[in-house]
């Protein structure tokens, strides 16, 4: 009996052990986070990419975890400053994927950075949404990396079919020596033929360069009825200011690259009357009551505004994109395998993010037409949409 | 035709009269220690981006101008009293070596201190350009280039006339012999210091409305100021000036009529070709050792 007894007692006690660690083991389960990987250009040349898009993603993941999280699970950002260096970024995404054991990543604020990402990604299967512009980010198709934000081309194409509209034909090009300028000067020059374009003219200057006006004279010299400059950083400002300088008073259009407030302060009264296309987030106020982009781009801006103390910037849009497309793929596929989720971006409609409304395809991993993009012109010292 | 050259040189001047107020903070530290400082680029930076957040806080110009010229001196000087000074009977070698360290330094404080982004300083007398036979001239080009005409002759009155320039000069000369008679050599590297940031900051407060001013400013402008101290002879004031508006104009016209994508690679193939064919520089010392 007494034996029996103490037999009974073992049995039960480690049946509640066992139990115990299987009810712990659950729980823990429950909670494991889903990880959100990220490497972003938080410092460096790039850091006006970065640093708006690691305050988003911050942001974001805080909200949603204070609103009960994704598939009952809470998220864990793990972000990385790749300060601009493409070296570090591909460091930094075999680090997410190797030691952090990341579920997606969203991040590469530059095309650079992103490229550099890619073949780990793809390597791995890893589900990567880009932040960078380019359009060799999803041109070929790659299929595990997506992109948010429009792209050089579609920049080019709303710029021309601006220009056409104005019944101008001639353009010169003055074009910065980074990865994005770059890209953006050859995918305009791609494209100009058939918009009926003609370049008349092509410069370019440094990153570094504090004076274009070398530049800028060449181009007063030339036929051209429009000047277009692809850069961002502090480039465009400076050519926007040597421009009024050296007197020229042709219609000049920047990229989407210079789509900040920042770009307006810094180019001064010169930045009057200078285009360019941008995302709706940017003019939130100004769209229309019916526009579809309105609550969204408005929600963001306001929460980013509140929380930050700084204009918003089209780059922590994208960023905001990257996430609830991720964050909605996983909801879609109802788990956090990577496949599935993977398949869940690709089958994105209708998602209607800051960029523009996002319809994804096995063909097309950015899901954006040039409706997403809008004209602006700056007028006194503030966007305006030109009509 | 006539007018676009106009155009080149003008900008190469303004460009080149930054760069000679830069190689004159080197060759005054170069003197006195016999090092290049190469966180004279970073004395620009700093000038410039106090200057923008001095006006921030309501300051008017000038004063936000002035303050933030001070404020780089002091940090010139805490370089020297911190950095420099405990290290001083080492070798040049090393007394570079910490100067990049302090770049590096200076550069991470700065965006602790501000932040990562461009700011701009409000031109000094309006953006209005001059028209000047047919090419166009900021009022702010000439507030740079009047800037560094006053800190030349200002320091040519400072070495020539004051005793304690001429203590530096003798220090530059001769160390040894200079505190023999009584030179007191520290007080000199410390002035230097306190010298070269002045200058620096000038440079960063004249040209901010132009260029803009980041924390990373400093990189470019100290390389392109150094190429400048090299050609015109590191050491040579006269040199610093004339190095610095010759690698102006040869870049300003360099992107006219060359190309503009090779507007950087001009100032370091000057370095190259400066530390291959005259290594003392066109105004440098022709030392001749003596056996």
């Amino acid at each position: 009996m007494n034996d029996s007894s103490r037999y009974f007692k073992g049995a039960r006690l480690a049946a509640l052990t066992l139990a115990a660690t299987l009810s712990t083991a659950t729980a823990v389960q429950a909670q494991e986070p889903i990880r959100i990987g990220s490497f972003l250009s938080v410092t460096g040349p790039a850091a006006f990419l970065g640093d708006p898009e690691q305050k988003t993603l911050e942001m974001v993941v805080e909200r949603i975890n204070a609103e009960g999280g994704v598939l009952g699970r809470k998220l864990q950002l793990i972000a990385y400053d790749d300060s601009g260096d493409a070296e570090k970024a591909r460091t930094f995404a075999k680090r997410l994927i190797e030691q952090d054991k990341v579920d997606v990543i969203v991040g590469g604020s530059t095309t650079g950075a992103t490229m550099a990402a890619v073949p780990i990604a793809e390597q791995a299967g890893m589900p990567f949404v880009s932040l960078a512009g380019a359009v060799v980010i999803v041109e070929p198709v790659k299929k595990w990396v997506f992109k948010t934000p429009h792209t050089d081309r579609m920049a080019c194409e709303k710029i021309f079919v601006d220009l056409q509209s104005r019944k101008l034909s001639k353009v010169a090009m003055i074009s910065g020596s980074g990865g994005f300028d770059k890209s953006m000067h050859a995918e305009c020059l791609k494209v100009a033929s058939k918009y009926g374009i003609e370049i008349v003219a092509e410069e370019t200057y440094g990153a570094a360069d504090t004076d274009m006006t070398a530049q800028l004279t060449k181009i007063r010299a030339s036929s051209a009825q429009a000047v277009l400059n692809a850069g961002f950083g502090q480039g465009p400002a400076i050519v926007t200011r040597n421009y009024r300088q050296v007197g020229l008073t042709l219609p000049l259009y920047q990229s989407h690259g210079v789509a900040s407030k920042e770009y307006i302060k810094l180019s001064g009264p010169a930045a009057e009357g200078v285009r360019l296309p941008a995302a709706a987030l940017l003019v939130a106020d100004l769209l229309p009551a019916g526009d579809a982009q309105k609550p969204v781009v408005t929600a963001y801006r306001n929460s980013f505004e509140q929380k930050y103390k700084t204009d918003v910037s089209t780059f922590g849009g994208h960023a905001y994109d990257g996430l609830m497309l991720v964050v909605n793929a996983m909801k879609q596929a109802g788990s956090t395998d990577k496949a599935k989720v993977r398949d869940a971006l690709e089958a994105t409609k209708g998602y209607v993010g800051t960029a523009g409304v996002v319809n994804m395809s096995a063909a097309d991993h950015m899901g954006l037409d040039l409706s997403a993009f809008r004209m602006l012109e700056v007028k006194d010292g503030n966007w305006s949409l030109v009509k | 035709m006539g007018s676009q050259w106009v155009q080149f040189v003008a900008s190469g001047l303004t460009a080149g009269a930054i760069y000679a107020l830069v190689a004159l903070g080197f060759s005054i530290v170069y003197n006195a220690s016999g090092a290049i400082n190469f966180a004279q680029g970073e004395f620009v930076m700093v000038g410039g981006m106090s200057a923008v957040s001095l006006l921030a806080t309501g300051l008017p110009l000038p004063a936000a101008v002035l303050l933030a010229v001070a404020a780089a001196v002091i940090v010139g000087l805490a370089v020297e009293k911190l950095a420099i000074e405990p290290a001083r009977h080492a070798g040049t070698v090393t007394l570079i070596i910490i100067t990049i360290g302090v770049s590096l330094f200076l550069r991470g404080l700065a965006q602790l201190v501000w932040d990562k982004r461009v700011h701009a300083l409000p031109a000094f007398s309006g953006d209005q350009p001059i028209h000047l036979f047919g090419a166009t001239l900021l009022p702010q080009s000439l507030w740079v280039l009047a800037g560094a005409g006053l800190a030349v002759a200002g320091l040519s009155w400072f070495f020539g006339r004051t005793l304690f320039g001429k203590a530096m000069l003798a220090t530059s000369y001769n160390p040894l012999a200079a505190r023999l008679v009584g030179v007191n050599t520290r007080t000199v590297l410390l002035a230097s210091f306190g010298l070269a940031a002045l200058l620096g900051a000038l440079g960063g407060v004249l040209t901010a409305p132009i260029t803009f001013t980041a924390y990373d400013t400093g990189i470019m402008l100290g390389l392109k100021g150094f190429a400048a101290a090299m050609l015109g002879g590191l050491g040579s004031f006269s040199g610093a000036v004339l190095g610095g508006l010759l690698l102006g104009l040869a870049e300003g016209l360099g992107a006219g009529f060359i190309s503009s994508a090779y507007k950087d690679v001009i100032a370091f193939v000057i370095i190259l070709a400066v530390l291959f064919f005259l290594p003392g520089g066109l105004r440098g010392a022709r030392r001749t050792e003596r056996v």
